[in-house]
C-alpha cells in the first residue's frame, strides 16, 4: 500500500531524517514512535508531500509522489498534529471543504461528509461549530478531515496530543474501525501505550534514523530480558552483588529502588531475594513488569523516550 | 475548478460572518469619510464663523464706523471686550484674534492715506489658527479701507476739512502742491455736496476693491458640482479596504501558524489554485465593501459617479486586485502575524497618506506630488475621484487602472517570490 524507501532530509548540517525507510500495508497500523524532534513529523510531512525530500521515493499502491503528485496525494489523507479546522465554519462545512478540495462532486460529498461524522461519532453535532467542541471532538473531526475523501493511507501525527482518556479510546475505537475498513495507517506517537495498543508493526526512530522495527513480539526479543524486577529495599548492597546473581542480565540501583532485567521470575527472582537477605537487607515493596517499548528504546538508545 | 470555489467561498463566509471585520471595513470608512468630508466643506455651504474680538480705544465717530464694519461682515463673529480680557480669550483658544484700534485712529486714519502717520492697529492671533488670521488680515484691510476712504470722502466729512486746513497752514508743501491739494479737497467736498441726494448721503464714496470676480468650479460636467464626500469616501475607501488585505494577509500567516496551510497544501492543490483563490477571495471582499461604503455615500451624502459607470467600476476592480495582491505580499513576506499586522499598517497607512486619501494630493508640496506618484493609492484615488466628482470620461479610468494591475502583478510576482512553501 505504502513504501518508503530511503528517505533524507537535511536542514543545514542537521539531517532531520537519514535514510528512512518503511512500509505499511492495508489494513495494517504502522506505530512510528519516537522522543520529540526524532523526525517523525517530517517523516510524515515528506510522506504526505508537504515537505521535499533530498532523497527517497514514496509510492502509494504503484504511484508515486514524484510521477503523479495529484494522484498520490488524493490516496493520503493528512491528520496534522495541529488541530486544522476552521473554528467558524460547522463541523460539516469543515468536512465539505476539505472534501471539496479533492474535487469531489457535490453529492457525493455530502454523503461521504455524513458519513465520516458518523465514523467519528460526530452526526449529532453536524451543525456545530468545532468552537463549541471539546479537545477531543476536534481531535475526531481532524480525522474525519482527513477521510472525506476516501484516502487509502491515513497519515496521523500524533492525533492525541492533548486529549483526555475517554477521547483517547474515542479516537482509538475509529482508528480501530478504520483499520478493519482496509485502510492503511502510520500513526506517529511518543506515547509507548497508543503504540502498543494499536500498531501491527513499530518502527522506532531517533535523531532522525530508524532504530528498529518490527511487530511488538519481535521488538521486545531485542531487550536484554524478558522481565525487569523492581525492589525497594532498606539496607545497602553493592550493585556489583546483584549484577553477578546468575539469571540477571542487569542492574541497576537509584536511592532505595534496585531495578533488574530478568528472563525467568520465578527461577531467577529467588536469588535475588536470597542475595538481599545474605546482605542484610530488608524488602520493602516488590514488583515485576514484562519488558516495554520504553525498555527497547532504553536498551538500543541508552535514553528515555521522553527524555 | 471546485477546489478554488470552495476556497473563495470559505474566505467569504469567514469573513462575512466576522461582525467585527464588517464593522471595521464598512462602518468606519463611512463614518470617517462623513466627517472629513464635512471638515473640507462643499461650495454651497456656509462657512464657519472666525470669533473676533474688537476693542475700540479710539472711542472716535470712525473707529465706531470700523467697529460697527466689522461687525457686520459675515465671516466673523465679533465680540467687544477690553484689550485685556481679549487677549485673555485669545490666549485660552476661545477667539482666533483680538482687533486693538488705537486711541488717535480716528485723527490719523485719513492723513495716513495720503502718506502721514499710520495708526498701529494690533491683532493679537491664536497660532493654531494661523490659518484664520490671513482671513482676519483680508477683512480687516478691506473695512478699514472702505469706512476710511467713505469718510474722507463725505461732503460734511470733519476728517476732510481737518485735511484742508492741515494742508494750508503745512509750511514743509511746496506752494504748487499746497494749491493742488486744497483745490482736490474742495472739489471732492463739492461733488459730494452736489452729486448725492439727501437720502444718500451716509452712503457717500468709498474706496472700493476695483473688481469682482466670477467663481466656476471647473468639473468636466458644467452641471456637476464639487462634492467634498466624493473625495473623502474615495479616500477612506482605499484605506479601510486596504487594511481589510492586511487582515487577509495576516490570516494567512495565523492559518499557517495553526496549521491550516498545511492541511491545505496535503491537498492536490496547485500553487495557483491556493494563491490565487486568495487574491480572488480578497478582491471580491474589497468589491462588496466598497460598493457598499460607495452606496451609503449616494444615498446619505448626494456622492455621484458623474463620469464613466464602466471608468469607476474598472479602477474598483483594479485596485480590488491591487488589495488582494498586497494582502498576499504581506502573507509572503511576515514572519509573525503580530509583527506583521503592526508594520502592515504603517505601511498601508504610509500609502494612503501619500496617496492623497485623508487631503488631496495638490496640497503637497511638488517634490511629494512626483513621488506620490509612485504610491499605488494614488492612483486609486485619483481614478475614483475622476470618474465621481471630476466626471470624466473612460479613458480617463484607463491610465490609473493600468497602474493599479501593474502593482498588482509587481506584488503577486514578489509574493510568489518570497512564499517559504515548506515551512
Amino acid at each position: 500500500m505504502l513504501e518508503a524507501l530511503g528517505l533524507r532530509k537535511s536542514y543545514g548540517m542537521r539531517a532531520a531524517v537519514a535514510d528512512v525507510a518503511l512500509t505499511v500495508r492495508s489494513g495494517e497500523v504502522l506505530g512510528l514512535l519516537g522522543p520529540n524532534g526524532a523526525g517523525k513529523s517530517t517523516t510524515i510531512g515528506i510522506l504526505s508531500g508537504l515537505t521535499t525530500a533530498d532523497a527517497g521515493t514514496v509510492r502509494v499502491n504503484g504511484v508515486t509522489l514524484a510521477g503523479d503528485p495529484d494522484d498520490f496525494k488524493r490516496r493520503i489523507g493528512l491528520v496534522p498534529q495541529d488541530l486544522a479546522l476552521f473554528e467558524d465554519l460547522t463541523a460539516l462545512a469543515n468536512i465539505e471543504l476539505f472534501g471539496a478540495l479533492y474535487d469531489m462532486p457535490k453529492a457525493r460529498l455530502r454523503e461521504r461528509a455524513v458519513h465520516v461524522l458518523d465514523i467519528v461519532g460526530l452526526a449529532d453535532r453536524a451543525r456545530d461549530k468545532p468552537s463549541t467542541f471539546s479537545g477531543g471532538m476536534k481531535r475526531r473531526l481532524n480525522i474525519a478531515c482527513a477521510l472525506v475523501h476516501d484516502p487509502d493511507v491515513l497519515l496521523l501525527d500524533e492525533p492525541t496530543a492533548g486529549v483526555d482518556p475517554q477521547s483517547r479510546n474515542a479516537i482509538f475505537d475509529n482508528l480501530e474501525a478504520l483499520k478493519g475498513q482496509g485502510k492503511a495507517l502510520v500513526y506517529t506517537t511518543h506515547y509507548m501505550e497508543e503504540a502498543e495498543r494499536l500498531a501491527d508493526r513499530i518502527v522506532i526512530i531517533d535523531h532522525g534514523h530508524v532504530v528498529a522495527s518490527g511487530t511488538l513480539t519481535e521488538l521486545y526479543a531485542a531487550l536484554p530480558a524478558a522481565q525487569t524486577l523492581q525492589v525497594d529495599v532498606e539496607g545497602d548492597i553493592e550493585i556489583g552483588v546483584l549484577a553477578s546473581i546468575p539469571g540477571v542480565k542487569r542492574a541497576q540501583k537509584s536511592g532505595e529502588r534496585v531495578t533488574l532485567a530478568i528472563d525467568d521470575l520465578t527461577r531467577d527472582g529467588c536469588g535475588v531475594l536470597q542475595a538481599l537477605a545474605a546482605a542484610g537487607c530488608k524488602v520493602r515493596h516488590i514488583s515485576s513488569d514484562r519488558g516495554n517499548l520504553e525498555d527497547v528504546f532504553l536498551a538500543l538508545t541508552g535514553r528515555q523516550l521522553r527524555d | 475548478m471546485n477546489a478554488f470555489i470552495a476556497l473563495v467561498r470559505k474566505d467569504l463566509v469567514l469573513y462575512f460572518s466576522n461582525r467585527r471585520a464588517l464593522l471595521m471595513s464598512i462602518a468606519a470608512p463611512i463614518l470617517i469619510a462623513a466627517f472629513f468630508g464635512s471638515l473640507f466643506g462643499n461650495s454651497d455651504s456656509k462657512p464657519a464663523h472666525i470669533n473676533v474680538a474688537v476693542t475700540d480705544l479710539d472711542r472716535s465717530e470712525l473707529s465706531g464706523r470700523v467697529v460697527a464694519a466689522l461687525r457686520g461682515e459675515a465671516t466673523f463673529d465679533v465680540t467687544e471686550v477690553g484689550e485685556a480680557d481679549a487677549l485673555a480669550q485669545v490666549k485660552a483658544g476661545k477667539l482666533a484674534a483680538a482687533i486693538t484700534v488705537p486711541a488717535g485712529f480716528g485723527k490719523l486714519a485719513g492723513s495716513a492715506m495720503f502718506g502721514g502717520t499710520k495708526p498701529e492697529l494690533v491683532v493679537h492671533y491664536d497660532p493654531s489658527q494661523a490659518m484664520a488670521l490671513q482671513v482676519v488680515r483680508g477683512l480687516m484691510a478691506q473695512h478699514v479701507m472702505q469706512t476710511v476712504s467713505q469718510s474722507l470722502m463725505s461732503a460734511s466729512s470733519p476728517l476732510l476739512s481737518d485735511l484742508r486746513d492741515r494742508t494750508l497752514q503745512s509750511t514743509s508743501l511746496p506752494d504748487q502742491r499746497r494749491l493742488e491739494l486744497t483745490q482736490m479737497f474742495d472739489s471732492i467736498a463739492k461733488v459730494q455736496s452736489t452729486s448725492m441726494p439727501a437720502s444718500a448721503a451716509p452712503k457717500a464714496a468709498a474706496f472700493t476693491l476695483p473688481y469682482v470676480t466670477r467663481e466656476e468650479p471647473a468639473s468636466a460636467r458644467p452641471e456637476t458640482k464639487y462634492n467634498s464626500y466624493s473625495h473623502s469616501f474615495a479616500g477612506m475607501g482605499v484605506q479601510f479596504v486596504l487594511l481589510m488585505g492586511v487582515d487577509l494577509g495576516v490570516g494567512l500567516l495565523l492559518m499557517r501558524r495553526m496549521g491550516l496551510w498545511k492541511r491545505l497544501r496535503a491537498a492536490p492543490l496547485s500553487r495557483g489554485k491556493l494563491l490565487g483563490s486568495r487574491i480572488a477571495s480578497c478582491a471580491l471582499i474589497a468589491l462588496v465593501v466598497f460598493a457598499i461604503v460607495y452606496a451609503a455615500a449616494m444615498a446619505a451624502f448626494g456622492v455621484r459617479i458623474d463620469g464613466s459607470v464602466p471608468g469607476f467600476i474598472a479602477v474598483l476592480v483594479a485596485f480590488a486586485l491591487l488589495t488582494g495582491s498586497f494582502g498576499l505580499l504581506i502573507a509572503a513576506i511576515g514572519r509573525t502575524p503580530e509583527a506583521t499586522r503592526g508594520l502592515a499598517i504603517l505601511a498601508t497607512l504610509l500609502m494612503v497618506m501619500l496617496g492623497g486619501a485623508w487631503v488631496p494630493s495638490f496640497i503637497f508640496p511638488e517634490w511629494l506630488q512626483k513621488l506620490s506618484l509612485f504610491v499605488p493609492t494614488r492612483w486609486a484615488v485619483d481614478g475614483l475621484d475622476a470618474m465621481t466628482w471630476r466626471g470624466l470620461p473612460f479613458h480617463d479610468a484607463l491610465l490609473p487602472v493600468a497602474v493599479m494591475l501593474g502593482f498588482a502583478a509587481v506584488f503577486t510576482s514578489l509574493a510568489i517570490w518570497r512564499f517559504d512553501w515548506e515551512e
